[in-house]
């Protein structure tokens, strides 16, 4: 479980967003919704520890993750899968060394084992035959589907996904999309999906937290933020609608 | 303000790769490849930086000294003893500030804003020694072999610009140069190449790591890289004289 308790950050004289509290389940799947450029990415940046608070705290599994000694702070670290947006592959090595990247530094797996893992991670994604290409010669669609690869290969407890679906064709922001539902469901991980796009919300969610006006707007299940009275809320959800 | 926010933050990059310097297995692999990039790779515009400083050297040495009285294997000593004290080494990181220096400073200010860094420390590794840790120990390990390279090729290269334009018989150049060889020179060379090493790597280090705002932030960064890379070594070149000699 984690709880985030309080956040407050700023660059400089910016606020992003002050008093942001709410809590993550295990294993549900939370979508953190909002404008660009309201802090989404900063907000989940913070929950593994990747960027630090002026105040507040996040609380995972009891432990207050900014008062952690490096060494346990990249052991928990370990536990998350992050997506980033633009997908953070190594562009220094091909797809096969991408996905085996965690395996070779974090587990004792011999080159056959390492081989079958990743070949597994491949087909979850479709991408078997792309193993030796340079991820230079991948589509937008492939790259983020072989970070998607690389952030599970560890079978990680907390999997980020930081708009997972942006710039993509609607054909493969669904195939995107029903890979983080059969993941949710196949290795039972949590799920946290920064997304303005509230088709995926609809699709792959179980709650909702939306950030808007530099604070956590509203918090609720998917079936609440369907009969919500939020003019915020609505407002952004209708907007969504309107672009189709 | 703005400098010693800076000088501090080096100074963190600096601990927290030490952090982590322990963990040989995490960049054994980068290390073998900046010894790759930064040394192998770097021996042609060695050899030619060496070969026409040294070359350039003997001519203008030769006609500065068209004087009857003086020996003509005082321009094998001038050449050759500027080459190993001074100039290989100096000359060779300048140019190496450029190439060596650039591409580090681009490397991971590309790393960094494309999120690269990040994924890293996602991951649970210490990016600062996964990717500082191997290109300065680099650095320190191949500048003083380049450094050599280059007082070799530019004695090589003096000798022949000496036959070939009749300034000096091979036999007179190589005489001077024995003459006042000292291999204290030859340390005080090495212990040159060693320090501008260590500074161009960890400037350039420092600029990419901490790199900004896309791709004009990393074209800032790698001048930035490149010029302070130059301004410290220079800087470092004399202190250096002053405390050593």
């Amino acid at each position: 479980m984690i709880e985030i308790k309080n956040l407050t950050k700023s660059f400089g004289e910016i606020l992003v967003w002050e008093d942001v509290s709410f809590t993550i389940e295990e294993g549900e799947t939370i979508a953190i919704i909002g404008r660009s450029g309201c802090g989404k990415s900063v907000l989940v940046k913070h929950l593994n520890a990747l960027m630090y608070p002026d105040e507040g705290t996040v609380v995972i599994d009891g432990e207050n993750i900014f008062e952690l000694e490096y060494v346990a702070l990249r052991k928990m670290r370990q536990r998350f899968g992050v997506l980033f947006q633009g997908s953070a592959l190594f562009d220094s090595i091909n797809t096969f060394e991408n996905i085996a990247f965690p395996l070779r530094y974090f587990t004792d797996f011999g080159e056959q084992e390492i081989t079958k893992k990743v070949m597994e991670a491949l087909e979850m994604v479709n991408l078997a035959d792309t193993a030796e290409k340079s991820t230079a010669e991948l589509s937008g669609g492939m790259r983020r589907r072989v970070a998607l690869a690389r952030a599970t290969i560890l079978t990680p407890d907390f999997l980020i996904y930081d708009e997972p679906t942006s710039g993509l064709d609607p054909q493969t922001s669904d195939e995107i999309n029903q890979l983080i539902i059969s993941l949710a469901e196949n290795m039972n991980t949590t799920s946290i999906v920064v997304t303005h796009d509230i088709h995926s919300v609809l699709e792959i969610a179980e709650k909702v937290a939306f950030l808007e006006g530099q604070e956590l707007c509203w918090y609720g299940t998917i079936e609440e933020m369907k009969t919500s009275d939020n003019r915020q809320l609505m407002d952004f959800v209708k907007a969504s609608e309107y672009q189709i | 303000m703005d400098a010693l926010e800076k000088l501090g933050r080096y100074g963190l990059l600096l601990y927290n790769a030490m952090r982590s310097a322990l963990e040989y297995k995490t960049y054994k692999n980068n290390l073998v490849n900046e010894l790759v990039k930064i040394g192998y790779e770097s021996v042609p515009i060695v050899l030619l930086t060496g070969v026409f400083t040294g070359a350039v050297m003997t001519l203008q040495t030769a006609y500065q000294l068209q004087i009857s009285y003086v020996p003509r294997t005082v321009i094998g000593a001038i050449v050759a003893q500027s080459l190993i004290i001074e100039l290989a080494a100096v000359i060779t990181s300048l140019v190496l500030a450029g190439k060596v220096g650039a591409r580090i400073a681009t490397e991971l200010g590309t790393m960094r804003v494309s999120e690269q860094i990040d994924a890293l420390e996602s991951m649970g590794f210490n990016s600062v020694s996964f990717l500082v840790i191997p290109r300065v120990l680099a650095g320190l390990i191949m500048f003083p072999v380049l450094y050599v390279t280059a007082a070799a090729s530019g004695i090589a290269g003096g000798l022949t610009a000496g036959v070939l334009s009749g300034a000096l018989p091979a036999a007179e150049f190589m005489q001077g140069a024995r003459e006042f060889f000292f291999p204290w020179d030859v340390t005080f060379g090495l212990l040159k190449a060693l320090v501008f090493g260590y500074v161009i790597t960890s400037i350039s280090c420092f600029k990419g790591y901490y790199a900004t705002g896309g791709a004009e932030g990393v074209g800032t960064s790698t001048t930035q890289a490149t010029v302070l890379s130059c301004i410290y070594v220079l800087l470092a070149d004399f202190v250096l004289a002053a405390i050593v000699l």
